[in-house]
């Protein structure tokens, strides 16, 4: 049961292009309908949790091991969703450096920044769109913190916390 | 106009550190505060510096700032700088995540959080879109990584494309018109920026 926890979520985290959120589908498709560790509402629950708490949101895995397999179920989908990707990145790292000298290596990383812009504003996007379940509010919420975050460098706890205000208070 | 880069080396102790509070403090994600502590807070690297590797961690499978967790640590300290970042990075929220599976467990959810965690969840997204504009505003993009920029996220987050096949299309594409641009592509034709 534990060695297939680690197999299913090591497969997982090498589709994982792109993060939790873009895993998120295939995950369910895994954990829910071919599995059945999980059902539906309890997915859905644990998933909100996962987001409750501060950190990567991959670590939903975590969250999902826990309540497969209690904490040896934690220990093991923790390592199966982290490990092959943070293998692969190390690989990639050791690759970068040895190309250090190539003179199309800069420019190539640098393709990937608009990439890497695009995809963090989707995200923020898609964060934003599910907040707007709540109605109005949320969205005003979302574009102050947007400002806020742009235009000054205190510090984002700030609105954080006036976020959690607000919502407890207004919504 | 973009100040002289300064950065400084991380010792493995701020490393761990520095990861620490962007794993505690990463309400909704990390990768807003992950830029915060790295680039404006701690300066180890440049915001140039950072989005490249974050654009590696992003076409690379697994959580972005996880896997440039994994870098940013090999570039400073090696393995153990990579295991110290990625520890860093994860060991908090864990032991939070336990807590929260724990009372989860033995209450179900409480209702009465549901309102507040709406708020923070809006902040966190607006933080995110914050952080994307900061970026853009300091990097200077050339038109066409601007427009690739807003395809990629057009593709994710209106067209709902899986973000492999996002990453797959466009990323080739981006690096060609980069590539291009430093006149290493095409027959030398690109400016030199």
């Amino acid at each position: 049961m534990l060695l297939q926890i680690l197999l299913t979520f090591a497969i997982l985290s090498l589709v994982a292009v792109g993060g939790a959120n873009a895993v998120l589908p295939e995950m369910h498709r895994q954990l829910v309908e071919i599995r059945h560790w999980l059902d539906d509402a309890t997915f859905s629950q644990l998933y909100a949790l996962a987001q409750a708490a501060p950190g990567p949101n991959i670590l939903v895995a975590s969250v999902m091991g826990w309540h497969i397999a209690g904490p040896a179920g934690m220990a093991v989908a923790t390592i199966g969703m982290l490990l092959p990707a943070a293998i692969l990145a190390w690989v990639m790292a050791g690759l970068v450096q040895r190309l250090r000298g190539a003179k199309w290596l800069k420019p190539a990383q640098g393709g990937l920044v608009p990439i890497a812009i695009g995809l963090l504003l989707a995200a923020g996007v898609i964060m934003a769109q599910a907040a707007s379940d709540y109605g109005r509010l949320p969205l005003a919420i979302v574009a102050a913190s947007a400002v806020f975050v742009w235009r000054t460098s205190y510090s984002p706890l700030w609105v954080l916390a006036g976020g959690a205000a607000l919502g407890l208070i207004l919504l | 106009m973009s100040e002289p880069p300064q950065t400084v080396v991380p010792a493995p102790r701020d490393l761990f550190l520095g990861y620490l509070k962007i794993g505690l403090f990463g309400f909704g994600g990390v990768a807003a505060w992950a830029r915060r502590v790295i680039v404006e807070e701690r300066r180890w690297l440049t915001e140039r510096e950072y989005a490249e590797v974050l654009g590696l961690g992003q076409v690379l499978p697994g959580p972005n700032v996880g896997n440039a967790a994994v870098m940013i640590g090999r570039r400073f300290h090696g393995l153990p700088g990579a295991l110290l970042a990625t520890a860093g990075i994860y060991c908090a929220p864990l032991l939070i995540l336990i807590a929260l599976s724990v009372l989860y467990d033995r209450y179900g959810q409480r209702p009465e959080v549901a309102p507040a965690m709406a708020g923070i969840a809006a902040a966190a997204a607006g933080m995110v879109i914050g952080t994307a504009a900061k970026m853009v505003g300091k990097l200077k993009l050339a038109p066409e990584a601007i427009l690739l920029l807003a395809l990629a996220t057009l593709a994710a987050a209106w067209g709902r494309i899986s973000l492999p096949l996002v990453v797959l299309v466009l990323a080739p594409l981006s690096i060609a018109a980069s590539l291009w641009r430093a006149g290493l592509f095409g027959g030398g034709a690109g400016v030199s920026r």
